[in-house]
């Protein structure tokens, strides 16, 4: 019972927050704490061949599989806050809190009698249980699984795979598009500044600087921009020197310096 | 046992509300697996309630058949994101015209 209501606390809050936390990755973070928990539970409920495999299956199987999609689709895409149907989100909030009141209640009233334990059914090892179980009375359905998985095995093959329709541009092609490019836009031909050129740091998050000072936005990766993580490239360089210039010693970040 | 039925359904109810409130289509995918989840643990305590181990017989199908839904669910995503730039679930909406 300890691990019961240490657990669902938790777990509660944490589901919650996949309602409320904006980024998808966050999102994703909670919902590995609430199937955690989950398994934690199981092994309470005398059930440790589902613990193992939630453990197992969900948080590293489907979890990995889940945060390899968000890496892939990019965490830069935003979730539209704009409501299509006007009002959908106070109906569902309310029909949801109907839903488990409902549910809620009608459970604390029918759900009754002794709670009769697995020491019985777990007598020889509660795998070997289970095994008798899934290779005795549900062998049909263990054998319609495997059809299942195939399915989705292939399902995702064909459903993930790109036809590539038109050949692949060549360095010629490459060469003359960025030609035709610079006829129509005057985009640099060139290749672009990598990040950290003329300014401090050489690391990825640090923009370029152009000869003047000003930050070069386009030599750092769009994710990092989107993940809010550039270093401001002159931030510590031009304008604490500036500072330093100036003698303006006001400032509380240069005190252990001087 | 009620109160991990309860947890059960708090959890399941979390889930039906999530689908219905995101927009980002794979935190729709994940509020699909809470409810799954909850709907386990549903079963794996019924299991103990009656004393037999089909509930746990159950919540191992169903585990099987969330991981087959899930590959198959994230590879439509994958494939919309790739045509259409974008996983927001308002944004696949071709057929209202």
């Amino acid at each position: 019972m300890i691990t019961f209501w240490t657990l669902a606390p938790l777990m509660v809050i944490s589901a919650l927050g996949l309602l409320f936390v904006r980024k998808a990755v966050h999102a994703a973070l909670c919902l590995a704490v609430v199937m955690i928990s989950l398994a934690v539970l199981y092994a309470a409920l005398d059930a440790p061949f589902l613990f193992a495999v939630q453990i197992i299956v969900y948080t590293g199987a489907i979890m990995m599989l889940f945060l390899f999609v968000l890496m892939l689709v990019g965490v830069d895409t935003e979730d539209a806050v704009k409501e299509t149907i006007g009002g959908q989100r106070w109906i569902a909030v309310v029909l949801g809190l109907a839903f488990g009141i409902t549910l809620v209640l009608a459970i604390g009233q029918t759900v009754a009698g002794a709670v009769i334990g697995l020491n019985a059914a777990n007598g020889n090892g509660n795998p070997y249980g289970l095994a008798e179980l899934l290779f005795g009375k549900y062998v049909l359905a263990f054998e319609f699984t495997s059809a299942l998985l195939i399915t989705a095995a292939v399902g995702a093959m064909v459903l993930a795979h790109k036809e590539r329709l038109d050949s692949r541009p060549t360095q010629a092609d490459r060469a003359a598009q960025r030609m035709r490019d610079y006829a129509a836009t005057g985009r640099h031909p060139g290749n672009p500044p990598t990040p950290g050129v003329f300014a401090r740091h050489n690391a990825v998050d640090t923009p370029a600087l152009l000869p003047d000072g000003t930050a070069v936005d386009h030599s750092i990766s769009p994710s990092i921009v989107a993940r809010g993580q550039v270093r401001d490239g002159y931030d510590d360089d031009i304008v604490t020197l500036k500072r330093q210039l100036d003698g303006d010693d006001s400032d509380d970040s240069l005190g252990g310096e001087k | 046992m009620t109160e991990y039925l309860s947890l059960s359904l708090i959890l399941f109810t979390i889930g039906a509300v999530g689908v219905l409130v995101r927009r980002n289509a794979i935190v729709v995918f994940m509020c699909i697996e809470l409810m799954l989840n909850a709907t386990n643990l549903a079963f794996v305590s019924f299991s103990r309630q009656t004393g037999n181990l089909d509930g746990q017989v159950a919540a191992f199908f169903v585990m099987v058949v969330a991981a087959a839904e899930v590959v198959v669910g994230l590879a439509i995503i994958v494939s919309i994101y790739r045509t259409r730039r974008s996983i927001s679930v308002d944004d696949a909406s071709l057929l209202k015209s």
